[in-house]
């Protein structure tokens, strides 16, 4: 039954995701949530929690708060209170199943929240169903689209300029992991504007717009490289500067290719050379494992495939490679 | 995981899922874990109880070995959406009558209504116990509703032997045989609050003598509880109660000032993760000289309204500190300035103590004078030995789940 896993733990779900992306910015995240099955967050997503604070919390929802339709006025009223003594820069609201159940409305408490606290807020639409792309995707997208400014005065002329886009533990791990990506495309005279969101404030977010070129490290970023082409034309590229591919990376940032990786894995496995008969599987985030993947063939001459069990990988893979719906499927592939 | 050869089975959605999955890798007891994944169609379409008979079927078909039984887990979202348990259970038990389905919630949306998820699991786990009335041994006893097996320094492993009492726990036994041998106890004795509910039902069901000796730091409530005990055990050779319990006593009071000695005026936090008493605690170490200046919690237990009208009236200077409050969040200390022993994961974390006792819901301690002579002595051996609390807290399953995450 594709729904039902014995060996493969799944990944982390849309709310980790929101609260991930969105960990080093400042703002206050709060999860409407009764609290127990998010402390996988806590316990499971997060690495930074002593090494930096961050206001995330959980809004303890009651059954009898879930029946009464999630008892918004007590919601509020709990985040304007904690707002009111920890000043966060912006209030983002994350909902999970229950929530999602009985509809409650986000973008209205949201709106609600904005005009009576004076702060930033809005609702990322998370139900605890989708995986953490999604949901740090969402996250980062609405941070693209509130927080970076309309017009930029001094955006031209910021030649091999770029922002990484897509950086969370989630998938890169501790922040050297992200400077290393950093590293790699400077020695190919790139300078990096902004990281979303390793290491970067909110502010720093907000000079996007001065970048001549998206990078898109995993498909976290896609989302946000789409909204901020949409505010400025910026174009984007998609793909992993690791070291091995940092200067292939910074080809395709000058010619404008989209995605290197999948044009790359496809030469390479046509032209089927040196050790080609073997099969490398590699299953994973299709950014960073695509880019992983191509580095595999172009060096070694292997060819490879990915299994890729997020939701939203279409257009990031090859023609080889398989997005997977659950554990049976897997297995089948 | 305590029960032998059982299989847990969790029906969730993803963001409930994770923590439970790798709660179980860490435990090194995947084998022994699967899962039916809840999406939003589920939801919509209304086929919740469908996906949940399918998905435990076809996970029970693939195991290599049958399990003796099924711990099947539901949780918020199937009490909310109105789900009919019962028809879940019933076509699973149709289809796998060797099978034993205890039924477990994983519901923290009902932890402040009615009996909550940890009492509702602790009572799910003796469900499947049952005995023959001529298996029934008046001269066993039962001890269950904790995670932890007592030490063996412990009171009641003291005592009950020394009345002729034969002891069974869950946590020593191996096979599903074993664990059905707990339910032939005369006598079935909970000594962790939140285990009182299912235990209590336990007895009742089978028409057993029910004991509830909670935990306690207070020599007199010790001592009321013990001899409750020994009256109730009716020992066969009259022997005296009171000469040992002073005994006891004498070897806590000694505990305690070596303690004291070695600890002297450093200031020390408690919290509730550490013991269900931690006002009980904080009381009997005010009284033997020990400077403690904090107790993180969140609510205070009934069983320990005479403890807090006692620090109240006598130690007003005492902090009580919310760990949940929103601006707890930042008042928490990386690196503590000054040297504070911490007893519990909390209190280490808030204070960023190195020095601190690393041990959740009692433990083993819950043996009556022994438990407090044991704190002292982890007490100490917490002030003298550094602690890394980064490596320690943050792994929820790690060592047999120890962590108060």
């Amino acid at each position: 039954m594709r729904q039902a896993y014995r060996i493969i733990p799944i990944y982390t779900s849309d709310v980790s995701g929101v609260c991930s992306a969105l960990y080093e910015l400042g703002g206050m995240v709060v999860i409407h949530d009764p609290s127990g099955c998010n402390s996988t967050y806590n316990t499971h997503d997060e690495i930074r929690w002593y090494n930096q604070d961050s206001l995330i919390f959980i809004s303890g929802l009651t059954e009898i708060d879930a029946v009464m339709g999630g008892n918004d006025e007590k919601f509020l009223s709990d985040i304007k209170e904690a707002a009111g003594e920890l000043h966060p820069k912006f209030i983002a609201l994350v909902s999970s199943p229950i929530p999602f159940m009985n509809g409650t409305d986000f973008p209205a408490l949201a709106k609600v929240l904005e005009t009576e606290t004076g702060i930033p807020a809005f609702a990322v639409p998370t139900n605890g169903m989708h995986d953490y792309v999604y949901g740090a995707g969402k996250a980062l997208e609405e941070i693209a689209r509130r927080f970076v400014p309309e017009q930029m005065e001094d955006r031209n002329g910021s030649e091999r300029t770029v922002n990484l886009l897509g950086a969370t533990p989630l998938d890169f791990g501790p922040i050297s992991k992200v400077e290393e990506l950093k590293k790699n495309l400077e020695q190919y005279e790139w300078k990096v504007i902004s990281t979303w969101a390793m290491e970067d404030s909110l502010e720093d977010l907000a000079q996007a717009g001065k970048a001549e070129m998206n990078l898109v490290i995993s498909s976290v970023g896609l989302r946000a490289a789409k909204m901020l082409k949409e505010k400025y034309g910026t174009p984007y590229v998609i793909g992993t500067p690791y070291k091995e591919y940092a200067e292939r990376i910074s080809e395709a940032l000058e010619k404008r290719i989209q995605i290197p990786a999948i044009e790359d894995r496809r030469r390479e496995n046509l032209q089927g050379t040196g050790n080609s008969e073997k099969i490398i599987t590699l299953i994973g985030e299709p950014v960073t494992i695509g880019s992983l993947a191509a580095i595999i063939e172009r060096r070694y001459h292997y060819k490879t495939r990915i299994l890729c069990p997020l939701e939203n990988a279409e257009g990031l893979l090859g023609e080889h490679d398989l997005k997977i719906c659950g554990e049976e499927e897997m297995e089948n592939a | 995981m305590l029960i032998p050869e059982a299989h847990q089975i969790y029906v969730c959605a993803d963001n409930c899922m994770r923590g439970v999955v790798l709660t179980a890798a860490e435990m090194h007891a995947e084998d022994r874990f699967s899962f039916v994944i809840v999406e939003e169609q589920n939801l919509l379409n209304g086929d919740l109880e469908d996906l949940t008979i399918e998905g435990t079927a076809d996970l029970i078909r693939k195991l290599k070995k049958m399990p003796k039984a099924i711990l099947l887990f539901t949780v918020c979202i199937h009490h909310f959406i109105g789900c009919d348990l019962e028809r879940i259970y019933r076509e699973l038990e149709e289809q796998f009558p060797e099978i034993t389905f205890l039924r477990c919630y994983m519901d923290p949306i009902m932890q402040k209504h009615g009996p909550t998820p940890d009492q509702k699991l602790r009572k799910a786990m003796y469900e499947s116990l049952d005995s023959e009335p001529d298996k029934m041994d008046t001269k066993q006893i039962s001890i269950l509703g904790s995670d932890f097996a007592l030490d063996q320094s412990s009171d009641l492993k003291e005592l009950l032997p020394k009345a002729g009492y034969t002891v069974r726990e869950l946590q020593s036994c191996r096979t599903w045989e074993e664990y059905k041998e707990l339910g032939n106890a005369g006598t079935f004795l909970c000594c962790y609050p939140s285990g009182k509910y299912g235990i209590e039902l336990l007895a009742k069901r089978l028409d057993r003598t029910f004991l509830y000796l909670p935990l306690s730091f207070d020599y007199e409530e010790i001592k009321k509880e013990e001899e409750i005990l020994w009256n109730t055990l009716k020992p066969e050779d009259n022997q005296e109660l009171l000469p040992w319990i002073e005994k006891k006593i004498s070897l806590c009071e000694a505990a305690l000032e070596h303690t004291r000695q070695v600890i002297g005026n450093t200031p020390i936090a408690i919290d509730y993760t550490f013991h269900p008493r931690p006002l009980g605690l904080a009381k009997l170490l005010l009284t033997h000289g020990f400077n403690v200046e904090t107790v993180y919690l969140d609510s205070i237990s009934p069983e320990e309204k005479e403890a807090f009208a006692w620090l109240k009236e006598k130690k007003p200077e005492l902090e009580l500190r919310s760990t949940v409050h929103a601006k707890m969040r930042l008042l928490h200390e990386e690196h503590a300035t000054d040297k504070i022993l911490a007893i519990g994961q909390k209190a280490a974390w808030f204070t960023g103590s190195r020095y601190f006792v690393n041990l959740v819901q009692g433990a083993g301690l819950q043996g009556g004078f022994d438990g407090i002579r044991r704190t002292a002595e982890l007490m100490e051996e917490a002030f003298s030995e550094e602690k890394d609390p980064k490596t320690l807290i943050v792994k929820k399953g790690w060592g047999g789940c120890t962590s108060c995450i």
